[in-house]
């Protein structure tokens, strides 16, 4: 069965403004759908085991998993290039993985050792990987919708026609930097589009409780910006509605806010004990798991067999488990790093 | 070498830098139509176009942000605070962006850029528009802080500052933009970190920088007077600090006075006080006297105001103290 095109709204549930026609985002190969399901998978089994490795007090310091909201980092990403920027707060292990962090460097970071993707400095908050374009992993609420802005800037003022995802939680919406940063963009036309990973609760408090307008694409009415809340569960819609935004963003310089519907299996960070929610709450959303939806889909274009996908899955728990293995034995950093990358 | 103004110094060190190096760009309050609140930017404009000197809205956290994004992606950014009074706005930017960045990408990342703009009281402007915060930013590793007192070392510092891979606070002064002093003819530059000793003396140290220079050299004209030969030095750079220039002097001198406008309480004149009297504890012969703003917010009235930050009266009478 060959895969039909999706229209070019798939999965976007309203807009600001109507959404510009940029046709449908071109097909991923076989062998490139394959990877990004392998990418959504490593995120997946990755997590479970930072989770268990939290439990036996291997991490300190916080842990924020992003477990049921792997479509919006692997659909956005895999709608723009690698040579285009991207940064978002500290939920971010999925942005790091598929933007090119090995499982080993990324568990001996979030156990404190020399071989982290950042040395041991940053922890599970700030993954970077530069070469891949990934700006972090930053853990000030909002902090980085301004520096998204200067990513953006810096591409438009080098003439580069690139554009920088800068992601963030429904929390951050209530920040002054990042309505500073809406005005600048739209003002200054820079190349931002502002993705917002909206899993419905700022910590413990529902979006309900703590924006005045719970359609947060809105926020961009104020700024005479496009604002788009589209269903993020899905890797496909999350991915063609991304294209769009991002082409947008290519020829005209012009910024949006996507606000993509998820949702996080997990609490807020490790020392969560999600008193806000009900366990009944968190079994219905594992029903529409974004794993199992681009799984399903892939078994039904008929592709790939369900024992190659198998396999490919048991391939990916060999990895993190050596992965982890290795971390672990990895050295602690030296006493005198300390004092090193401070200044340049 | 030819007597300019400290403004006219900014604005060449600016356009020098521009010239020479297309990555950096101007963005401000005002800073484009206007030629700058203070007219550090007369002429840029024209000189560089619209895409370079960049006129923003009133959000300093927005657009500090946006220079920290942008030198994190190889652009070498100024970013013009009409008042570092206004930078308290973009504190979060400073201090937990532009300053950890480095260390918390493991040396991923560089963030070479240049927050620059006046500071300091004594224009009735309040309390909210008066703070001299060299002190406060000093104490963040990963950001380096200079402090220029006079045109040569206004555009110097600015150079070095524009050419330094590491976000620098380059922080003016009102008092100063419209006096004139000398600067070098050509191409030059003041290195960061390097003290500059405006007098030598033998009867004791002045450790002092900024506006302060100008105050101190003003009541150094009752010293010599009295017949006290102070060794005066200007700082210039408060992060890094030129510790040896420092404790050279005192270990000549034996005797200490530091004078700043930053409050007294972890001012820069605490801590300057503090690693003397560690590193020169055998040398000194008097205490160390400080000679700071006061404990209070500034006051609106001059009456009040002229009490409030370091005035020449009551750096003669420290020093008196410290010489008797």
């Amino acid at each position: 069965m060959k895969k039909k095109p999706l229209p070019t709204g798939a999965g976007v549930l309203a807009s600001t403004q109507p959404l510009p026609e940029y046709g449908t985002v071109p097909d991923l190969s076989r062998d490139q759908r394959l990877e990004w399901y392998r990418m959504m998978y490593l995120t997946r089994k990755f997590e479970e085991r930072s989770y268990q490795s939290y439990q036996t007090g291997l991490i300190g310091g916080f842990c924020h998993l992003y477990n049921g909201q792997e479509a919006v980092a692997a659909g956005t990403f895999a709608a723009i290039t690698d040579a285009d920027p991207v940064i978002t707060a500290y939920r971010d292990h999925a942005h790091g993985l598929m933007r090119g962090i090995r499982p080993g460097p990324a568990f001996a970071e979030l156990y404190g050792r020399a071989t982290g993707i950042v040395k041991g400095k940053g922890g599970s908050m700030h993954y970077f990987n530069v070469e891949k374009q990934m700006y972090g992993g930053h853990g000030i609420v909002g902090g980085q919708t301004a520096l998204g802005l200067g990513l953006a800037f810096a591409t438009k003022y080098l003439g580069e026609k690139k554009v920088c995802f800068c992601y963030m939680g429904d929390g951050a919406v209530n920040q002054g930097t990042f309505h500073e940063s809406l005005n600048l963009a739209q003002l200054m036309k820079i190349p931002v589009i502002y993705v917002i990973e909206n899993n419905m609760y700022s910590m413990g408090t529902s979006v309900d409780r703590h924006s005045a307008p719970v359609e947060l694409y809105k926020r961009a009415l104020g700024y005479d910006m496009l604002g788009v809340r589209a269903e993020g569960m899905d890797f496909d819609h999350v991915r063609q509605v991304s294209w769009t935004l991002a082409e947008r963003a290519r020829s005209e310089n012009l910024p949006a806010i996507l606000e993509l519907m998820t949702y996080r299996y997990r609490g807020h960070s490790m020392s969560d004990p999600q008193y806000y929610r009900s366990k009944e709450e968190v079994e219905e959303y594992r029903k529409h798991d974004p794993v199992e939806i681009l799984r399903s889909r892939i078994l039904s274009e008929a592709t790939v067999n369900e024992k190659d996908l198998e396999a490919l899955e048991e391939k990916v728990r060999k990895e993190v488990q050596e992965a982890h293995d290795w971390a672990l034995a990895s050295p602690f950093p030296a006493q005198s790093e300390i004092y090193t990358d401070i200044y340049a | 070498m030819a007597k300019i103004a400290y403004r006219d110094a900014v604005r060449d060190a600016m356009s020098e830098e521009m010239t020479r190096d297309s990555r950096v760009f101007l963005i401000g309050e005002e800073v484009a139509q206007y030629n700058g609140a203070y007219k550090c930017s007369k002429g840029l404009l024209d000189k560089f176009g619209p895409d370079r000197i960049i006129d923003s809205p009133i959000s300093e956290s927005g657009f500090a942000g946006l220079c920290i994004g942008a030198a994190m992606y190889g652009l070498r950014p100024i970013a013009e605070f009409m008042t570092f009074s206004f930078s308290f706005v973009a504190f979060d930017q400073i201090v937990n962006n532009a300053a950890q960045i480095r260390y918390m990408s493991g040396g991923q990342l560089k963030v070479p850029l240049v927050f620059r703009g006046n500071s300091g009281g004594g224009h009735q402007i309040g309390a909210t528009h008066s703070h001299a915060p060299e002190n406060i930013y000093a104490t963040f590793p990963g950001l380096k802080v200079v402090v220029p007192a006079f045109a040569a070392d206004a555009k110097g510092l600015l150079k070095s500052a524009i050419r330094d891979d590491n976000p620098i606070l380059v922080i003016e002064n009102e008092a100063l933009y419209g006096r004139e002093s000398e600067v070098p003819d050509g191409e030059y530059l003041t290195p960061i970190g390097k003290a500059n000793i405006l007098q030598e003396g033998t009867d004791l140290t002045i450790v002092t920088h900024g506006r302060s220079c100008w105050t101190v050299l003003e009541a150094n004209q009752e010293l010599h007077k009295m017949g006290i030969h102070a060794e005066i030095i200007d700082l210039r750079s408060i992060k890094p600090l030129d510790w040896p220039t420092v404790f050279a002097s005192v270990r000549k001198t034996h005797r200490l006075v530091c004078v700043d406008e930053t409050k007294p309480f972890c001012g820069v004149s605490s801590q300057v006080a503090a690693e003397v009297s560690r590193a020169c504890f055998d040398h000194l012969d008097a205490p160390v006297l400080r000679v700071t703003s006061v404990e209070a917010p500034m006051p609106f009235s001059s009456a009040l105001e002229d009490e409030c930050i370091p005035n020449v009266a009551r750096i003669i009478e420290a020093v008196k103290e410290v010489v008797a």
